[in-house]
């Protein structure tokens, strides 16, 4: 049946409620089961070994030891994962990170595992492993990458994206662009212009859970796979693809995920953990310890940008670039890419150009994180914006609404806008009580925007009518942080039943169709789509089936409220029919009630927001304390208004801490200094305030509630609003991030040196 | 290697168990016991995801060997709730949303109900400084401290 996903509005019943999350009691009392919740019988404990050199060839693996070891039952190397890839060269950059073939890459690179029977014997055994390195010269840091004099990664790589192919192999994997107009005839109009150089390091995604899973390989071929991920079926892809398996004989369920943020969609220790179960003949379970969380998976990009920006005396941008550098550990990506494309999506620009340089480094494989790649370009140009809106002399958020990008304006990045909350979350933070509070010594306040895209993918979704009329969900978008409440909502609203008579669940690979994963903002959204879509199915099915207890004929039959109702006078007498009276005599009418959906949701409705915050500065330490926090963001619809508030708080939550204390430091042997959350310092509880919350609800036209992704958004403003807020207190620019209390300070003492 | 008996009290059960020497309290309750709620985020003590309460002291299971639990009365998140009934932070982190993934919940649970054993009626402030032991990736603990202000001010009027 044909779906219109279009936007209609109408009054809500459900959706827009804050009910309790389905999954709530069993995660307040312990209850849920995560990734290293979960065990089998005969299940063994895998461990793995990973380099300590940031960059190495690997001579040769001696195991011997480590067989002979009472109960070790399983050793393997990249020999045990054979190249199945077909010249499939992300592909192959996947099973190259999960063990390393020829060379290490980066200090925690994964080079040999074991499993063993219990987790002391297995830590001996890694021991045992013999592995001789050849070290060779390493480089971590983006600019230092770039240059001639930099160690080549991979003398196979010749920069994409040039005019004419290099004719020396560089860390440079691609350059791309973006853009429209003529810059330079932009400048040439411009009273003012700005230009400016920033820095941000590497930070990891943090989630509290580390990666887990228990993989069961049987000799008949068939496996099952638990795993904490947010893309149970792209690891089902990858790992069945790696290990020479057909996908529909690997069976993976996904566990609770304790976060993920964009770390969990890309297999690191599953395709080691089938090998190894393979190898043994028994399940292996395999945990991440967070030292190997911070060594060997996550990291988003490190970078280095240079932005420009050109405006008339009256406010009005005439020309923007930026040149965005991003690291990409050891693997081709395409983040400054990512960065390109957002740097000037909030404005209406006439001339913009960005250009991107996906970098390689000795570092962990870049892994996307919430918004990847834009928090760290909204740093660099809202950071200019505030500095060219004090130059002119105006109000920097009159000048950023004087520039903001409406229905009709050519995104920087090529698609034109549909309607758009830029303007609205503007006004709204223009006219919000926090911009007119006043502020004491040391203390300044900063805004700014940011800009995601958004995603939609492939989606299937079962809506199954029981026969006492209580419905089942199985989606297959992990829940990462309360979509099965939101689903419910959207299945409850759809048929017109109540919350609680819906049981929503993620179903396993091999109890649904495809799904992409849990990114891009898409499991509400999506999900949702596909759930409407599902219940008009099952909607259809249940008018038939009342048309048939009535004798009537189907078209007069409509569907309100959660029964079937016979329109039509001569129909008077009939009473309506509830769903579960329908669903009550399914047995007699043509059997089991259900609606399924398969469609890849498009139209993902971009997102913005506005952030402002207050932070203090003190000028004898370079300590922060933010003092205040507002986010405002478009929501298309909040379907569960709640999580859609938890969404932004802590979105802007993640911000707060990589703008102020958390970046990953290498030393000079290209080794992490900081495995750990002692010195990888997240925010805790007592480093912030309230964050407030104001959600607008500006409908995306392509889906029939007018939802819009609301995951990412709220990360990509904070790096620039604190930026803006610690620059106005300190009375210094501040351009590195993190802006830690010693770049304060020395930024100050600068300023100080400077004045004299 | 030789195991190690100990007979110790886990909500409020008598329970016999016996372990390696060098293995940890956590690892006992979760891969011996099968008490899973307590969560390992980074065995070093700087997460709080393991909480719990040893003789009414609020301690990271990660950082206490299994033997020492020997004589002493441990309380876990199974025991949290009264049968069905939920203690009145378990409820109040429902009603508030103070969880997204849930994997610190059990913690913070625990955390929590040590602080307002200890001080009835936090501040703000307090709370904070109370919780700070704990790491929460995904609420910016807004929804968190909300919760536990609205449970302190149920539990006092109990």
């Amino acid at each position: 049946m044909n779906f219109d996903p279009r936007y209609s509005g109408r009054n809500f019943a459900s959706v827009g409620t804050r009910p309790i999350r389905p999954d709530g009691v069993d995660k307040v009392t312990g209850r849920a089961r995560y990734g290293a919740d979960f065990n089998m019988t005969g299940q063994l404990v895998g461990r793995v070994l990973r380099s300590p050199h940031a960059h190495a060839t690997i001579r040769k693996i001696d195991t011997s030891k480590a067989e002979k070891l009472n109960g070790v039952k399983a050793v393997i190397t990249a020999a045990d994962l054979p190249d199945l890839t077909d010249g499939d060269a992300a592909l192959y950059d996947i099973l190259d990170n999960c063990m390393a073939r020829k060379k290490a890459l980066y200090d925690g690179h994964a080079v040999a595992a074991v499993a063993a029977v219990d987790a002391r014997t297995a830590r001996q055994a890694l021991k045992l492993i013999e592995v001789d390195y050849e070290v060779l010269p390493h480089v971590t840091d983006v600019d230092e990458a770039m240059k001639h004099s930099a160690p080549v990664l991979d003398d196979t790589i010749f920069t994409e994206g040039l005019e004419q192919k290099p004719v020396k192999s560089s860390n440079v994997t691609k350059r791309s662009q973006y853009g429209h107009g003529d810059i330079h005839e932009g400048f040439g109009r411009a009273d003012f212009v700005v230009e400016r150089s920033f820095k941000t390091e590497q930070t990891h995604q943090g989630y509290i859970e580390p990666h887990a899973c228990v993989a069961s390989v049987s000799s008949d071929g068939t496996a099952d796979l638990w795993v904490c991920t947010q893309g149970h079926f792209v690891y089902r892809q990858h790992c069945a693809q790696l290990l020479g398996m057909e996908a529909s004989k690997l069976r993976v369920t996904s566990s609770e995920i304790g976060g993920g943020f964009g770390g969990k969609t890309h297999v690191w220790a599953e395709p080691v953990a089938l090998a190894l179960s393979r190898k043994a003949g028994r399940p292996v379970k395999l945990v991440m310890t967070r030292d190997e969380v911070f060594r060997a998976s996550g990291p988003t990009s490190a970078t280095s940008i240079d932005v420009r920006i050109g405006a008339r005396k009256d406010g009005t941008i005439t020309a923007a670039e930026a040149t965005l550098r991003y690291s990409c550990g050891p693997y081709a990506g395409m983040w400054a890419e990512l960065g390109a494309m957002t740097a000037f999506a909030c404005y209406r620009l006439e001339n913009v150009r960005t250009v991107g340089y996906e970098v390689l480094v000795n570092r962990p494989k870049t892994a996307a994180y919430r918004a990847p790649s834009a928090p760290m370009a909204a740093f660099a140009v809202e950071s200019a914006v505030d500095e060219l809106a004090k130059e002119i002399g105006m109000d920097p958020v009159e000048f950023r609404i004087r520039n903001a990008a409406q229905e009709g304006t050519r995104s920087s990045y090529g698609p034109v806008y549909g309607p758009i909350g830029i303007g609205p979350t503007l006004e709204a933070a223009k006219n919000h009580p926090h911009m007119k509070a006043p502020l004491g010594k040391n203390q300044g306040r900063g805004m700014a925007c940011g800009f995601w895209f958004n995603f939609g993918g492939q989606t299937c979704t079962d809506l199954n009518i029981g026969m006492d009329g209580s419905v089942s969900l199985a989606v297959g978008t992990v829940d990462v942080g309360g979509s099965r409440a939101s689903l419910s909502l959207v299945a409850a609203e759809e048929l017109g039943i109540a919350y609680e008579q819906v049981k929503a669940v993620v179903a396993d690979t091999s109890s649904l169709g495809y799904n992409d994963m849990t990114d891009g903002s898409r499991g509400t959204f999506s999900s949702s789509m596909a759930t409407i879509s599902a219940a008009r199915n099952a909607i259809k099915i249940l008018r038939e089936r009342a048309a048939q207890m009535w004798d009537v004929p189907v078209d007069d039959v409509v569907w309100e409220n959660g029964h079937a109702i016979a329109k039509g006078e001569k129909y008077g007498n009939l009473a309506a029919l509830s769903l579960k009276e329908i669903a009550a005599g399914s047995g007699k009418t043509g059997g089991p009630i259900a609606g399924h959906s398969e469609l890849v949701a498009d139209g993902a409705g971009v997102s913005f927001a506005t952030h402002i915050c207050d932070i203090e500065v003190d000028p004898e330490t370079g300590a922060t304390r933010v003092l205040r926090y507002t986010v405002v963001q478009d929501a298309g619809k909040a379907v569960h208004p709640t999580y859609v508030e938890g969404q932004y708080q802590g979105g802007a939550a993640q911000g707060i801490g990589w703008a102020l204390n958390e970046e990953y430091v290498y030393g000079k042997d290209g080794r992490l200094q900081n495995p750990g959350f002692l010195d990888y310092r997240i925010p805790v509880c007592s480093d912030l305030p309230m964050i407030d919350t104001q959600i607008l609800e500006i409908p995306n036209p392509n889906h029939p509630y007018g939802v819009r992704g609301v995951g990412e958004t709220s990360i990509v403003p904070p790096l620039a609003a604190i930026a803006n807020a610690v620059s106005n207190a300190a009375g210094v620019r501040m351009t590195h991030i993190p802006m830690s209390p010693p770049r304060i300070l020395a930024a100050i003492e600068a300023e100080r040196e400077w004045s004299k | 290697m030789a195991g190690v008996a100990v007979s110790t009290t886990i909500n409020g059960d008598n329970v016999e168990y016996l372990c390696q020497p060098d293995e940890t309290l956590l690892d006992v309750l979760r891969d011996r016991l099968g008490l899973t709620g307590a969560k390992e985020g980074c065995g070093t003590g700087d997460c709080g995801a393991c909480s719990i309460i040893l003789d009414d002291r609020l301690v990271c299971s990660c950082l206490v060997l299994g033997a020492e639990a020997e004589g002493r009365r441990v309380e876990t998140i199974e025991g949290m709730a009264h049968g069905d009934r939920l203690h009145p932070l378990q409820q109040k982190f429902l009603e508030h949303a103070a969880l997204q993934c849930g994997v610190c919940t059990p913690g913070f649970l625990i955390a929590a109900k040590d602080l307002l054993a200890k001080n009835p009626d936090p501040t703000e402030e307090e709370i904070r400084f109370g919780l700070a032991g704990n790491l929460c990736r995904c609420t910016g603990y807004d929804k968190i401290v909300r919760a536990v202000q609205d449970a302190a001010s149920v539990m006092k009027g109990a």
